[in-house]
């Protein structure tokens, strides 16, 4: 029986959560949300996570019915994400290692999501897309790693979302995304964007120039809505990514799919990804926000797989890092 | 499954097989004119919003078609095309019977542990033949080892190499772009090809060697390759 706690607080979502073979024992969260119209810094962001966490800790505990005694690992995310924060993360997951005489583990925050995905999905060996605020790849597994075949070449698509929503002065709270997705629902026209896909790759830099360019002037002229602009963003946006997945699975000659990573609660780009899957005789996988979203849990999983394929972190190197590679970890854990 | 046409190419494809779904369009095989032909055809994606559906399908065939007949006129292997039906999006064109992916072809080589230096021959033609095509200023914009097709039984030494798929194309002069490009086709072959970096270098090394304007193409990708994302820019 081996039991993981998982740290995980790369962006404004903190969580702590704690796995035991294969099953969840507790996961609470908490979001750090903006007032509209403003992103999240790091250092703001880090105060949050400062404030909350060994609340959060202690929750993750009470929830598991679990000791201090029982953990066998302290799983935390080593990056990618912003610096502030994961500092403030690492230092808690090193102090409790510690207290608890743990080992310590420095987990890829990208492997957390998809560690979660094939947990709760039990999809075999499918083409992962990770699509959060952060993160935008198209990833499979082969010979010991998860390569990247496609990703954006510069923004997230989560961090267009997140900045259009901006522009909008839509709310952050549960999170823009969210937001988004309720109004485009009510869209009605299509207007015409920018739709960049190069080869595998994707680029929203030039779509999100444009609507934040040309938003207030085609809401102003009353040619169309709010709702009408989220509409055509989402359907331009999920489609260069469904684009990029059936690519790379026509590459790979692969036959499931699965969507992780914030965005990935969206159920229109999850309608359209199964829309592709079907016309291939493939099949979605996909999980809700709970696992979705940023949580401590995936971090205590991937952890979990990690520990127990002879991974450890020495104190000496449990630093976090913004820039971390989903390819630069060696998967041990599967053949 | 995938076996059901759009109906309005149903005419068009009638006495035509289908043969394969790639990632964009599926393929049928047939006769144009008494000649083995192959027809590709870009069906709607029900996935994607008709408007945005119809803007793409029909730059692609459009784009498809033109980088082909360029390249063609350049001397560079593509498949000859027949014909093009604008309103289905068909592209009928030469069927190479016999013929294997190059991505097939070096798995199956690495599979049965052969001779590896056989893909150092086809290491050097695929250098070779995109040179040509970045000579002519066409950028294919999708190179992976799926793309290249390997004429029946020219593998080994003086390898018969095709060019396919040119819907992402595009004309550009700029080593940046060209850059980017091989790119593309490096991040492809090595996440499909494991463990294939001199192989792929050798690549390199015959586009170098064939090309003129090379050399700022290669510094360019050197350029390219450190802008991946959550990249360590440290060493």
């Amino acid at each position: 029986m081996t039991v993981v706690i998982g740290f995980e607080g790369s962006a404004n979502k903190i969580g702590v959560g704690i796995v035991r073979d294969g099953e969840v024992l507790s996961n609470p969260r908490r979001t750090y949300v903006t007032p509209p119209g403003q992103g999240f810094l790091p250092s703001e962001t880090a105060r949050h996570h400062r404030a909350v966490i060994l609340t959060v800790l202690q929750e993750a505990l009470d929830e598991a019915a679990i000791t201090p005694a029982d953990i066998d690992c302290v799983a935390y995310t080593k990056g990618p994400g912003m610096g502030a924060p994961l500092v403030t993360v690492a230092l808690v997951a090193r102090t409790v290692a510690q207290l608890w005489g743990k080992p310590l583990l420095g987990v890829n925050h990208c492997i957390g999501h998809i560690e979660m995905g094939r947990l709760i999905t039990h999809a075999s060996d499918p083409t992962v897309l990770y699509v959060s605020g952060g993160n935008t790849q198209v990833i499979a597994y082969s010979e010991r790693r998860y390569r990247i075949f496609g990703e954006t070449i510069d923004i997230a698509v989560g961090n267009c979302l997140d900045r259009f929503a901006r522009v909008l002065k839509i709310s952050n709270d549960p999170s823009p995304g969210y937001n988004i997705e309720q109004m485009a629902k009510k869209g009605t026209q299509y207007i015409e964007l920018p739709y960049a896909v190069k080869g595998m790759d994707v680029s929203f830099s030039g779509i999100l120039s444009y609507v934040e360019e040309a938003a207030h002037k085609m809401l102003d002229s009353g040619n169309c809505t709010a709702e009408d602009l989220c509409f055509s963003l989402q359907e331009t946006l999920f489609s260069m990514l469904v684009e990029i997945t059936e690519r790379a699975m026509a590459h790979c000659g692969s036959q499931e799919v699965l969507i992780v990573g914030g965005v990935g609660c969206n159920l229109r780009l999850q309608e359209m990804m199964d829309a592709m899957c079907k016309e291939r005789g493939a099949k979605l996988f996909a999980t809700d926000e709970r696992f979705c979203i940023d949580n401590g849990a995936m971090i205590a999983q991937a952890g979990w797989e990690m520990f127990r394929s002879g991974h450890v972190t020495k104190m000496p190197d449990s630093w976090i890092t913004q820039r971390y590679r989903t390819d630069e970890v060696e998967v041990t854990w599967r053949d | 499954m995938a076996s059901d046409r759009s109906d309005s190419a149903a005419p068009l494809l009638a006495g035509c097989a289908l043969w394969k779904q790639g990632a964009e369009a599926r393929i049928y095989r047939g006769k144009f004119l008494g000649r083995a032909a192959v027809v590709k055809h870009r069906f709607p994606k029900r996935y994607r919003h008709p408007q945005l559906d119809e803007k793409l399908t029909r730059r692609r065939t459009v784009q498809e078609a033109r980088a082909a007949l360029r390249c063609r006129k350049a001397g560079i292997s593509v498949p000859v095309v027949y014909f093009v039906d604008y309103t289905t999006h068909c592209i009928f064109m030469e069927d190479l019977v016999g013929s294997i992916t190059v991505r097939d072809h070096i798995v199956t080589t690495q599979q049965s542990g052969d001779n590896p230096e056989s893909l150092g021959g086809l290491a050097d033609e695929m250098g070779r033949i995109l040179a040509k095509m970045h000579d002519e200023d066409v950028i294919h914009g999708d190179l992976t080892t799926s793309n290249m097709l390997l004429r029946n039984g020219s593998e080994g030494p003086g390898a018969d190499l095709v060019l396919i798929d040119f819907g992402l194309s595009y004309t550009s002069a700029l080593p940046e772009d060209k850059g980017v490009d091989m790119y593309v086709l490096e991040k492809a072959f090595l996440s499909t090809h494991p463990n294939t970096e001199s192989l792929f270098q050798q690549l390199l090394n015959s586009y170098t060697a064939a090309s003129k304007k090379a050399p700022a193409v290669i510094k360019k990708l050197d350029e390219v390759r450190l802008r991946g994302r959550k990249r360590s820019m440290v060493g």
